[in-house]
């Protein structure tokens, strides 16, 4: 069957996806990773082109999209779940 | 590549031909409102300031006003003052003379007796300038003669994912074919600023990025404000961006990859090819002002969440890569890119199109803000404390 492709991963680095699609509880995103497809069980509802973790994250660990620091855990991220801003926020800026 | 545009007197090239109504102060706005509206090619914008305000906010009303009437897309400016402004037009005529010697004609409220009798005389004059400007054509130019400004606004995780990046491609292609093209919007760098200063192309251009950055950021804090309160905006959240950070890695792509060779002061020209950043606030109406006062010809706008804003003098041409906003708002948005991120075309085959577009609307096509007619042609000033 031909299962399309509903997250985007940015960069092979990152710990979190883009879903392109809304996705309910318990529903499947997937997602291309270099050559490989990627399946992952989504926990909780998640709103169209929101960020679902592929790992699971830990509070005041790095969370990366374009390869890059988008900010930090600010409680503990279990893989699947949904990633905003109830979890994360801005790095701390040593400025 | 070419474009057919006007070449103004003073050497320039612009893609349209405007006969600009310009209020020096707040109050001579309705004047010059009334004024152009009677005179369908005329176009006029609100100005807010010019009076009751310190050195520093005037020297910036000056420098945007001076800017808009020199941007080429305008053949001839009729400015319009009360006469007891701080923002004299004596003093304005002399910074546009020395920004550009195209036609400029002066009238003072005062002078003239009230806003009827300005009116009446603004109009014969506006009418004047405007068969003037009638007799212009359009002749071949160098692609390398159109400096394109580039704006996101009202972004979501389609901004970053695509819309972006297509422009970023665009941005390449100019670039490479000789042209300029500008961004601006500091406080949507944080977080990316160390991508940015990798691709300076000198020592200078690198540091000066993390100074527009941090001078944003503290000048904020140093009033007592916090940058985060204002970005994201709640539109940004909805549609999938988390923190500024984020934001600011989707918008850099709207740069492209091509090294950075100028940084420039809020609403300031340039002379350099390749590509510029101009330092200014991320409020896309303020952002895309200074950057038309900069001497751009054209504005490409994305958009995730859908923005109807123009300009008075340059086309704003609107792009999304969200189909459900493009549905939605489908009056304000030019062109669609969801189908990049749905897999059924590419970046690159997308952009090489996008520059063709752009082509057309330098040629003459009306971007969708623009067949409004006078309408969606905002303009918001910097300022850098409260009036006096």
């Amino acid at each position: 069957m031909d299962k399309k492709i509903n997250a985007i991963l940015i960069h092979h680095n990152d710990n979190v996806i883009t879903a392109i699609e809304s996705l309910q509880t318990g529903s499947v995103a997937r997602y291309q990773d270099d050559q490989e497809i990627v399946e992952i069980v989504v926990t909780e509802e998640i709103p169209k082109f929101h960020k679902i973790a592929v790992v699971d994250i830990q509070e005041s660990e790095s969370v990366y999209k374009y390869g890059q620091l988008i900010g930090e855990a600010i409680k503990t991220i279990s893989k699947g779940s949904h990633v905003h801003d109830h979890n994360i926020a801005s790095p701390k800026r040593t400025s | 590549m070419k474009f057919h545009g006007y070449k103004r007197i003073d050497g320039k090239i612009g893609v349209r031909n405007h006969t600009l109504i310009l209020p020096t102060v707040a109050c001579a706005n309705e004047t010059c409102r009334i004024i152009a509206e009677n005179l369908p090619e005329a176009v006029s914008l609100v100005n807010q300031n010019g009076c009751g305000e310190v050195e520093g906010n005037r020297q910036i009303t000056q420098k945007v006003l001076s800017g808009l009437a020199a941007n080429p897309n305008v053949f001839g400016t009729l400015m319009i003052g009360l006469g007891c402004e701080l923002n004299q037009a004596e003093e304005m005529s002399r910074i546009i003379r020395s920004k550009t010697n195209k036609p400029l004609e002066v009238l003072l409220i005062q002078e003239e007796g009230g806003t009827l009798n300005t009116i009446n005389k603004g109009i014969r004059i506006a009418q004047d300038l405007i068969r003037q400007a009638s007799s212009c054509q359009r002749e071949l130019f160098d692609i390398s003669h159109l400096t394109v400004g580039v704006e996101c606004g009202g972004s979501d995780s389609t901004s970053g994912l695509v819309a972006n990046p297509v422009i970023g491609r665009v941005s390449d292609l100019l670039i490479d074919l000789g042209g300029t093209v500008m961004f601006s919007e500091t406080t949507e760098i944080i977080g990316a600023e160390h991508l940015l200063a990798q691709r300076a192309a000198s020592p200078e251009v690198s540091n000066k990025i993390f100074e527009i950055v941090n001078r944003r950021e503290s000048y904020l804090r140093g009033v007592g404000e916090d940058l985060r309160s204002g970005q994201p905006s709640p539109g940004n959240k909805a549609g999938g961006l988390s923190t500024i950070e984020e934001k600011s890695l989707g918008c850099i792509h709207k740069g492209g990859t091509r090294p950075i060779m100028e940084i420039l002061d809020y609403a300031s020209d340039t002379k350099k090819k390749g590509l510029v950043i101009m330092d200014t606030p991320g409020y896309d109406v303020l952002s895309v002002t200074a950057k038309v006062a900069g001497g751009c010809q054209l504005i490409i706008f994305t958009t995730g969440r859908g923005n109807p804003i123009g300009n008075p003098i340059a086309p704003v041409v609107k792009v999304t890569a969200n189909k459900d906003t493009f549905k939605k708002m489908e009056d304000n948005i030019d062109l669609d890119f969801s189908e990049v991120l749905e897999g059924v075309r590419s970046i690159d085959e997308v952009g090489n199109e996008v520059l063709e577009e752009i082509v057309r609307i330098a040629n003459g096509k009306r971007t969708k803000a623009e067949v409004y007619g006078f309408g969606f042609t905002e303009t918001v000033m910097s300022r850098i404390c409260d009036y006096v």
